[in-house]
C-alpha cells in the first residue's frame, strides 16, 4: 500500500525535526536574545501583514548587520505564521515563548484577538506584550495591566483624534453640533473598539454618531454606502482593516462621497488601500502616529546596509510604505526597550522581564529619535510604570493619487483626555474586578 | 499472529457484546487510556497541552457529535461553528450569571442549551433533505454568529464583544484563566471526551443508534418499519448539538480563554469538522478521533517539520502546509473514500490473518 511511503516519510519528518532544531549552532560566548514575530504573510489580512513584517523584521537583520546586534547580545528573530488565526497565534506563542537562553523577550501580537489571548498569559508567564496602537485601550493603565504596553496612541486617542481633526477643518468644537458622523467598522472587536469613546465625544459635542457595522471580510459593502448615500454624513470614519479598506475606498468614490470628508483609522491608511480606487481616492484621509515614505536616513541605512547585501525581507520598493514604517518603528521601540532593560540590569543577558522594566523605563525622546535616524518621524514617548500608553498624539496623512504617495496634512492633534482618561479608567477597573486584580501601587 | 481470537470463548451474552470483542484490542485500548490518564498529565507542558492535545481533545468532542448527525443519521450539517459559538456564550453567561456553579454543570448546560439550539434548526430535517439541509444549517451558522455580534446580551455588554472566561477552581485548582496548570486543563477535557466516547459508542450501538442508521440508509423504509422520523431525527439533532456544544464551551473556557465569535466560531469552523468527520469515517466513533487527530495535529507537525527541521521561511511553510494538506485529503479520500476508520478496520482484518491471507 502507497500509506507506507506517507507514514515512513512522515515518521522520518517527526524524527527529524526535533533532532534539526537542536543542531542549530549559536556562536559561542554571545547572549542571545530572542525576539518572536508572530506574522502573517498569509490569509485574508496577508497584504497588511506582509509590510509590517518586512518592516520589523529588517531593523533586527540591520542591527546585527551593523552592530552585531544589541549592546553585543546577538538577535534571534524568531517568525512565526499566524495568518491571523487565533488558535494559529496560541500555537506560536507558546511555541516561542521559551526558546533560546533568554525565552521570548516580547510578545507583538499583531491581532486583537491573539492579544485578548495572550494579555492573562503573560502576566503568568512574564512576558511583555508590545500591542502597539491596538488591543484592548484600557491597558494603558499600567496599574491594572502591568505587562501589557500599548503606546504610542490607543484606538480612543485615534478617535477622539478624528473628531478634534473634523472639528478643527469645520471651524471649531462648536460647529460639530448637529453634524452627523458615520462610523463604518468592522463587525469585530477591533472595529468596535472606538464607538464607546465617539459616543461620549458624541454627548459632548453634539453630533450624530451612525454605526455602519461591515461583517469579515469586509467585500460586501453595498448596502453600507447606500445608507451612507442617504444619511449625507458630514463625516465618514472608517475602522477597517484588510480587504474592507480598498472596498470602502472605491465604494465611496463610486457615490462621490467627498474624499477629504472621510478618515480611515491607522489600519485603514497604507497603499495598498488606496490604489485599486485609483484616482478616485484622491484626498482620502487617514490617522496615523508616524510618517510615510523613506526619506528618512535609517531608510537609507537599512538599503544600503541590508537591500545591497539582499538580506532585504522584501521588495526593496517598497520600503517606506505606510505598514512598513509601522513594522520599523515598532522595532526601534522594542529594541529602546531592550536598551533600557540592559542599561537598568547592568548586564545585557536580560529577559521578558527585564524587557518590561525596560519598557515602563522607556523614554523616546526627539534627540534620540534624530540619533537612530529617524527625525521628526513620530512623537516622543514617556513611559512609567502607571502610563503604558504615550503620547496619544496623532498625525493625519492624505492620500495624493497623482504623486502616489501619502502626505502628512496634520500634525499634533491632541486626543481629548477629559474624556478618555476616565473611559480608560472605567473600563480598567471593570477588567480589576473581573478577574479578581489589585491594582498596583504606582509611586 | 498476535492479534487472533483463536482460543478466546464468549461465555454470556454480556461478553459476547463487549464493544471490543478482542482481548488485544481491549489490552491496547486499556493501556491507551491508562497512558492518556496516568502518563501523559505528569508531563504534559504548556506547549503541548495548548498547542495540541486542548485542541485534539475538543475537536475530537466536535467531529463525535458532528458524526452522530451526519455519519449516523445522514442529516448534513453546517452549522457546526455556530452550534460551538452557542456552547461558548451558554458557558459564559453560565459562568459569569452563577459564579459558584461548578465547571462540570457549566458545560453540561452549556452542551444542554446547545442541544435546545440545535433541535429547532433540526426541524426543517423533517421536510427537507441532502443539500437543502445542508443550505439550512448553514443558515444556522451564519444567524448564530450574527446574533452573538449583535445582541450586547450574550457578552454582557463588553466594550469589544469579546467574551474572556473569568477564573474558575476545580478541586482547588484552577482550571480556567490564565494560572491554570496545562495539566488540569487537559484531564478536564480528557475526562469529559472519554466518558462522552463511551456513550455515544454505546448510543449508536443501541436502539436509538438503530434507528439513526435506519434513517439514515433508508427513511421511508425505516418508516414502514415503525421508526418515528420526527423523534429520530430530532434526537440525532439534539445530541449531536449537545456534543457540539460541550466542544463549544471547552474551546471558549478551557482552551483559549477569551473568544470573538466571528473569528472563531466562523463558517471555517464548521468546514473544518465536517472535513473531520468525512476524512475520519463516516458513521465510525474512533473515525472521528482520527479525523480530528489528521486535521489538528499533520498541520503543526508539518509545520514544525519544515519551519524546524528543514529551516524554510514560515511563509513558505504555511504555503506548502496548506497545499500539502489539500493534497493529502484529496489522496486519503481516494484511496480509501470511507476516511481513516475504514484503513484501520481493513488493517485490523489482514492482520488477524496473518500471517496467512487469502
Amino acid at each position: 500500500m502507497k500509506l507506507t511511503y506517507l507514514t515512513a516519510g512522515l515518521a522520518a519528518l517527526a524524527v527529524a525535526a526535533p533532532v534539526a532544531a537542536t543542531s542549530v549552532a549559536t556562536p559561542a560566548g554571545a547572549y542571545e536574545l530572542t525576539i518572536p514575530s508572530l506574522v502573517y504573510r498569509t490569509g485574508p489580512y496577508a497584504p497588511g501583514g506582509i509590510p509590517f513584517a518586512n518592516g520589523y523584521a529588517d531593523y533586527f537583520t540591520l542591527l546585527q548587520e551593523r552592530d552585531g546586534g544589541i549592546n553585543g547580545a546577538t538577535i534571534n528573530l524568531v517568525e512565526c505564521e499566524t495568518a491571523y488565526n487565533t488558535q494559529q497565534g496560541v500555537e506560536c506563542y507558546e511555541n516561542t515563548k521559551g526558546q533560546g537562553e533568554s525565552g521570548a523577550l516580547v510578545y507583538q501580537p499583531l491581532s486583537t484577538g491573539i492579544t485578548y489571548q495572550l494579555i492573562p498569559k503573560a502576566s503568568v508567564d512574564e512576558i511583555p506584550l508590545f500591542t502597539m496602537g491596538y488591543g484592548r485601550t484600557s491597558a494603558a493603565d499600567g496599574k491594572v495591566f502591568p505587562w501589557v504596553f500599548n503606546f504610542p496612541s490607543t484606538y480612543w486617542d485615534a478617535a477622539s483624534g478624528m473628531v478634534n481633526y473634523a472639528a478643527a477643518i469645520e471651524g471649531g468644537a462648536e460647529n460639530l453640533s448637529g453634524k452627523t458622523i458615520a462610523l463604518v467598522y468592522h463587525n469585530s472587536a477591533y472595529g468596535k473598539e472606538p464607538i464607546r469613546t465617539l459616543e461620549k465625544l458624541a454627548e459632548k459635542h453634539g453630533y450624530t454618531l451612525e454605526l455602519l457595522p461591515v461583517d469579515h471580510p469586509g467585500q460586501e459593502q453595498k448596502a453600507t454606502w447606500l445608507q451612507i448615500r442617504r444619511m449625507q454624513p458630514d463625516w465618514v470614519f472608517m475602522w477597517g482593516w484588510g480587504v474592507m479598506n480598498q472596498v470602502a475606498v472605491k465604494e465611496a468614490s463610486s457615490i462621490r462621497f467627498p474624499m477629504d470628508r472621510f478618515v480611515g483609522n491607522w489600519w485603514a491608511g497604507s497603499e495598498h488601500d488606496v490604489q485599486p480606487a485609483g484616482e478616485g481616492a484622491n484626498g482620502y484621509l487617514s490617522a496615523t502616529f508616524h510618517a510615510p515614505g523613506a526619506d528618512f536616513p535609517l531608510h537609507q541605512e537599512i538599503l544600503k546596509t541590508v537591500y545591497d547585501a539582499n538580506k532585504g525581507a522584501g521588495e526593496r520598493e517598497r520600503v517606506g510604505e505606510v505598514l512598513y514604517n509601522r513594522g520599523l518603528i515598532a522595532a526601534v521601540w522594542t529594541v529602546e526597550a531592550i536598551r533600557k532593560a540592559m542599561e537598568i540590569k547592568g548586564s545585557n543577558e536580560i529577559t521578558g522581564k527585564d524587557v518590561r522594566e525596560g519598557l515602563e523605563a522607556l523614554n523616546v525622546t526627539e534627540e534620540r529619535l534624530a540619533e537612530l535616524g529617524l527625525p521628526n518621524f513620530t512623537y516622543p514617548v514617556e513611559l512609567s510604570c502607571a502610563v503604558h500608553s504615550d503620547p496619544g498624539t496623532v498625525l493625519i496623512q492624505q492620500w495624493d493619487a497623482a504623486a502616489g504617495n501619502w502626505k502628512v496634512v496634520a500634525t499634533g492633534i491632541e486626543p481629548d483626555r477629559e474624556v478618555i482618561t476616565p473611559l480608560i479608567e472605567a473600563d480598567a477597573m471593570a477588567y480589576a474586578t473581573e478577574n479578581n486584580i489589585t491594582p498596583r501601587d504606582c509611586n | 499472529m498476535l492479534y487472533r481470537e483463536a482460543g478466546q470463548f464468549k461465555t454470556s451474552y454480556t461478553a459476547d457484546q463487549g464493544i471490543f470483542p478482542i482481548a488485544q484490542d481491549r489490552w491496547v485500548v486499556w493501556a491507551f487510556v491508562a497512558f492518556a490518564f496516568l502518563v501523559v498529565p505528569f508531563v504534559v507542558n504548556d506547549y503541548w497541552a495548548n498547542a495540541i492535545l486542548l485542541p485534539l481533545l475538543i475537536y475530537g468532542m466536535a467531529a463525535l457529535g458532528l458524526n452522530i448527525l451526519v455519519g449516523y443519521c445522514g442529516q448534513i450539517s453546517l452549522g457546526t461553528g455556530g452550534f460551538m459559538a452557542v456552547g461558548a456564550y451558554a458557558s459564559y453567561k453560565l459562568m459569569t450569571a452563577f459564579p459558584e456553579m461548578n465547571m462540570i454543570f457549566v458545560v453540561l448546560l452549556s452542551g444542554g442549551i446547545t442541544a435546545a439550539v440545535g433541535s429547532m434548526f433540526g426541524l426543517p430535517s423533517l421536510r427537507i433533505k441532502g443539500f437543502y439541509l445542508a443550505v439550512a444549517t448553514l443558515a444556522a451558522q451564519f444567524f448564530l454568529v450574527w446574533l452573538f455580534n449583535k445582541v450586547g446580551w450574550f457578552y454582557n455588554y463588553s466594550a469589544t464583544g469579546q467574551i474572556t472566561a473569568p477564573e474558575r477552581m476545580m478541586f482547588g485548582y484552577a482550571l480556567t484563566g490564565p494560572a491554570a496548570e496545562p495539566w488540569v486543563k487537559y484531564l478536564f477535557c480528557l475526562t469529559f471526551l472519554a466518558v462522552f466516547a463511551l456513550i455515544a459508542k454505546n448510543l449508536v450501538r443501541g436502539r436509538i443508534g438503530r434507528n439513526w442508521m435506519a434513517i439514515r440508509d433508508m427513511d421511508i423504509a425505516a418508516e414502514l418499519i415503525g421508526v418515528r422520523p420526527l423523534m429520530t431525527k430530532l434526537s440525532a439533532f439534539a445530541v449531536s448539538s449537545f456534543y457540539v456544544g460541550m466542544a463549544g464551551s471547552l474551546l471558549f473556557s478551557v482552551y483559549l480563554g477569551a473568544v470573538e465569535v466571528g473569528e472563531v466560531f466562523g463558517i471555517n469552523v464548521s468546514f473544518l469538522v465536517l472535513f473531520m468527520v468525512i476524512i475520519g469515517g463516516l458513521g465510525s466513533i474512533v473515525g472521528s478521533f482520527m479525523g480530528a487527530a489528521f486535521l489538528v495535529l499533520l498541520p503543526i507537525l508539518l509545520k514544525n517539520g519544515m519551519v524546524d527541521g528543514l529551516g524554510m521561511m514560515p511563509v513558505t511553510a504555511k504555503h506548502v502546509e496548506i497545499l500539502l494538506m489539500g493534497l493529502l485529503i484529496i489522496f486519503f479520500l481516494i484511496v480509501e473514500p470511507h476516511g481513516l476508520a475504514r484503513l484501520w478496520q481493513i488493517a485490523k482484518e489482514k492482520l488477524r490473518m496473518w500471517p496467512f491471507p487469502y
